[in-house]
């Protein structure tokens, strides 16, 4: 998830052709208060305006209790944006909150249900609410963590390892999990490191999450390339779908790969392996079939 | 030293016999920082000359004094391959009675050689020089402060004209060897103060672009080139000094070190980032017209397998010697490419001339695989459109155009385009591209360019192209 300040109309109009998962634009701290009239203006041309090539659309827009955020809610539901990302997220009311919002301009336009949330977890009671928080609304699609807010909050400050985000990081995925949702890591902001980007890339996908925030499409490579599967993933994962289907179709419930049983976890993962190969561009769809 | 050559300017000047109506030569090896057009011209204005012939290998921003000799009749034509900044403008908005000759490097050297463009008087600067005019681009002693590595532009004017001076700020000890230009062919050495401004005529280290589209484009260039069916051991390649030119050499380079591939030589204006794949074993011989920068000067200055080639040598059509007809690959950029890929350096989408011819038609003509990179928009305006404002490289020898939003391959070369497919590129129709770029930016009003010709673009083989018309405001 790629993000783009939502008053650079030239970085809005560019961000799709470096081809990210999706594109979060920005209303809320990219964006000083003399601009959020403007940028709100500008989220919502984009949105209706440019082609982002089938790109996941996301817009952050403002708390709800700053003279902007329903504002915000109004022009991006209005502009069909598929999900709204909500700053400072701390209890599951505010996402009810939220939900209201968006139900109230959805009925006027006459599209129920169409625009999704994502909550941003930026600070300690929104990491001990997460669960709560992961499962306030069916149009809940993912919890993020905010981490420079959250180490704010906890009275400390961001290290290269990350050890003060741990727990923060844990709890979001396991509600992640437990909600049966998406979860996305924080953003990693020096762009002349590569090298300790890529190391948290790889924490992050070994703690579980399924992605995470960028800033920079100089970014995208690193992270495609930490979560692509490698091909022998991949070919293991294809072995397992394929003896499956035969089991299935024979009528049998347990298979053996390889002279491993494979019980069901082993399937969803070789199932995952496969979707991400696919998303990843590694592996033809049709291949996989 | 019993002879000498060293006159002042007005001497060497007096001496050229040259006459008003002539035509005189300069090269741009000093870029931006030159000070041997301003210098000269402005003291051929001083002696009283008029109607003069200014040859040029190129002008720049720096050339802007030149408005005011035109105005007064001081110079009346010019010959150039590029033209920038106020100078560029004036032109473009109807200054000149004459119209301005464009021509391609390797297009100018042919016409020097082939006497089409006959030069009475050559002043041409050098980094070092001693008293019999044996000049170099190179440092020979201590004092040397304007260094340009390669005389390559000016060799075919030292070689042709009738009277050659050499303007230097380095006065050397007899001999200045190794020479560009030998003083057989020097009639006057007039030692000046500068020949250039040295931090405009070179950048220092390799600068890497963090651009995310020029690294966008390079990555896509560099997988164009790799599985284009000419990367293979002992290929050649030409690069420009483009952000997106120059980071498409580190990718190529990575795929080389990986699949132990060796090019035999690199051509044309020659950068830091060649030298270091050289200096890596990478690339056997530096072939340079041009040393764009001081790690490239520094090397053709000391290393035997980095070698100088004049104009001729590098780009002539008329001459199968010539380094382009070798050429396997050359990475180039574009101002406007359109859908029947003919490209245009040389004129903006405001119709107003902003750039230079350079070998581009030379390269992508004679080349194996010539790729054009250039994105589809800059800011507002399309660079994928209809058709080019001016012509200055036909689209018969364009192979392949890089863009952020596709690569489009000429139809003439299927064969290209079926690599590029299996290796999983997304290979678009151009029509395609042009089309997008209307869809973001919308339909541009035609230009309003009046009944003046200004420009004249001549191809590389003496032909005229195009004709560029006085743009109205």
């Amino acid at each position: 998830m790629m993000f783009v300040p939502g008053n650079n109309p030239g970085m809005m109009a560019d961000a799709h052709i470096y081809g990210p998962d999706s594109i979060m634009l920005d209303l809320e701290d990219s964006v000083t208060m003399a601009e959020k009239d403007a940028a709100r203006l500008l989220v919502h041309n984009a949105l209706k305006s440019i082609d982002f090539g089938g790109t996941e659309m996301v817009v952050r827009i403002n708390p709800l209790n700053t003279p902007y955020g329903k504002k915000d809610v109004e022009a991006v539901v209005k502009a069909g944006v598929d999900v709204i990302r909500m700053p400072k997220t701390e209890t599951a009311d505010e996402v009810r909150e939220l939900e209201a919002e968006i139900v109230k301009v959805e009925t006027e336009l006459g599209c129920v249900g169409r625009t999704l949330i994502m909550a941003a977890i930026e600070s300690a009671l929104g990491v001990v609410n997460a669960y709560e928080i992961a499962t306030a609304s069916k149009r809940m699609m993912g919890i993020a963590l905010g981490a420079e807010d959250y180490s704010a909050n906890l009275k400390t400050q961001r290290t290269p390892g990350g050890a003060e985000l741990l727990l923060a990081r844990e709890s979001i995925v396991v509600a992640a999990r437990a909600a049966g949702i998406a979860c996305f890591d924080t953003v990693y902001s020096n762009l002349d490191d590569m090298e300790t980007f890529r190391k948290e890339v790889e924490l992050i996908k070994t703690l579980g999450f399924d992605g995470k925030s960028i800033i920079n499409p100089r970014q995208i490579e690193v992270v495609n390339e930490v979560f692509a599967p490698s091909q022998k993933d991949i070919d293991k994962a294809l072995r397992i779908i394929a003896a499956i289907k035969e089991a299935q179709a024979k009528g049998s419930g347990v298979i053996a790969v390889n002279g491993k049983m494979v019980d069901r976890p082993v399937v969803i993962r070789a199932e995952r392996t496969v979707a991400l190969a696919i998303a990843s561009g590694i592996l033809d769809k049709e291949e996989a079939l | 030293m019993r002879n000498t050559k060293v006159v002042t300017l007005e001497e060497a000047i007096r001496r050229s016999g040259l006459k008003d109506g002539m035509t005189i030569s300069f090269h741009h090896h000093f870029r931006g920082g030159d000070k041997v057009v301003n210098l000269v011209v402005a003291k051929l204005a001083e002696m009283g000359f008029k109607n003069l012939h200014l040859a040029a290998s190129s002008l720049s921003d720096v050339h802007a004094p030149l408005i005011d000799h035109i105005k007064n009749g001081v110079i009346t034509k010019i010959s150039t391959s590029g033209l920038r900044g106020d100078l560029a403008n004036e032109i473009s908005h109807g200054l000149m009675k004459e119209p301005v000759v464009f021509r391609s490097h390797g297009g100018r050297g042919s016409a020097i050689a082939s006497g089409e463009l006959h030069i009475d008087v050559a002043f041409l600067g050098a980094s070092s020089c001693d008293e019999l005019g044996n000049a170099s681009g190179c440092p020979r002693s201590e004092n040397a402060k304007s260094i340009c590595g390669s005389l390559g532009y000016a060799l075919p004017d030292a070689r042709y004209a009738d009277h050659v001076v050499v303007l230097t700020d380095d006065l050397v000890a007899y001999p200045n060897v190794p020479k560009s230009i030998s003083a057989c062919d020097v009639e006057s050495v007039v030692v000046v103060d500068s020949v250039g401004d040295s931090s405009k005529i070179s950048s220092g280290a390799i600068r890497d672009s963090k651009n995310p589209r020029d690294i966008l484009l390079a990555k896509q260039a560099a997988k164009v080139i790799i599985n284009s069916g000419y990367f293979k051991d002992g290929f050649s390649i030409q690069t420009g000094t483009g952000g997106a030119s120059l980071a498409a050499v580190k990718y190529i380079r990575e795929s080389m070190l990986e699949k132990g591939i060796k090019a035999s030589f690199a051509l044309g204006g020659i950068t830091a980032h060649m030298v270091k794949l050289h200096e890596e074993g990478l690339i056997g011989r530096l072939v340079d017209v041009q040393s764009f920068d001081k790690v490239a000067a520094e090397s053709i200055a000391n290393d035997q397998m980095h070698q100088e080639v004049s104009a001729v040598e590098y780009a002539s059509a008329d001459h199968i010697g010539s380094a382009v007809h070798a050429l396997d690959i050359v990475i180039l950029s574009a101002l406007e490419v359109d859908v029947d890929f003919n490209v245009n350096v040389l004129v903006g989408s405001d119709g107003i001339i902003r750039g230079a011819i350079g070998g581009h038609p030379d390269t992508a003509e004679d080349s194996a695989l010539s790729i054009i990179v250039c994105p589809l928009l800059r800011g507002r305006i399309p660079c994928v459109v209809p058709k080019v404002t001016t012509l200055i490289t036909p689209g018969k020898g364009v192979d392949v155009v890089v863009t952020e939003y596709g690569i489009a391959v000429n139809p003439a070369r299927p064969e290209i385009a079926d690599r590029l497919k299996a290796a999983g590129l997304k290979v678009v129709d151009i029509h395609d591209l042009a089309a997008k770029a209307r869809s973001i930016i919308g339909e541009p009003d035609a230009l309003p360019f009046g009944d003046r010709v200004v420009g004249i673009v001549m191809d590389r083989h003496g032909k005229v192209l195009d004709k560029i018309h006085n743009i109205l405001d």
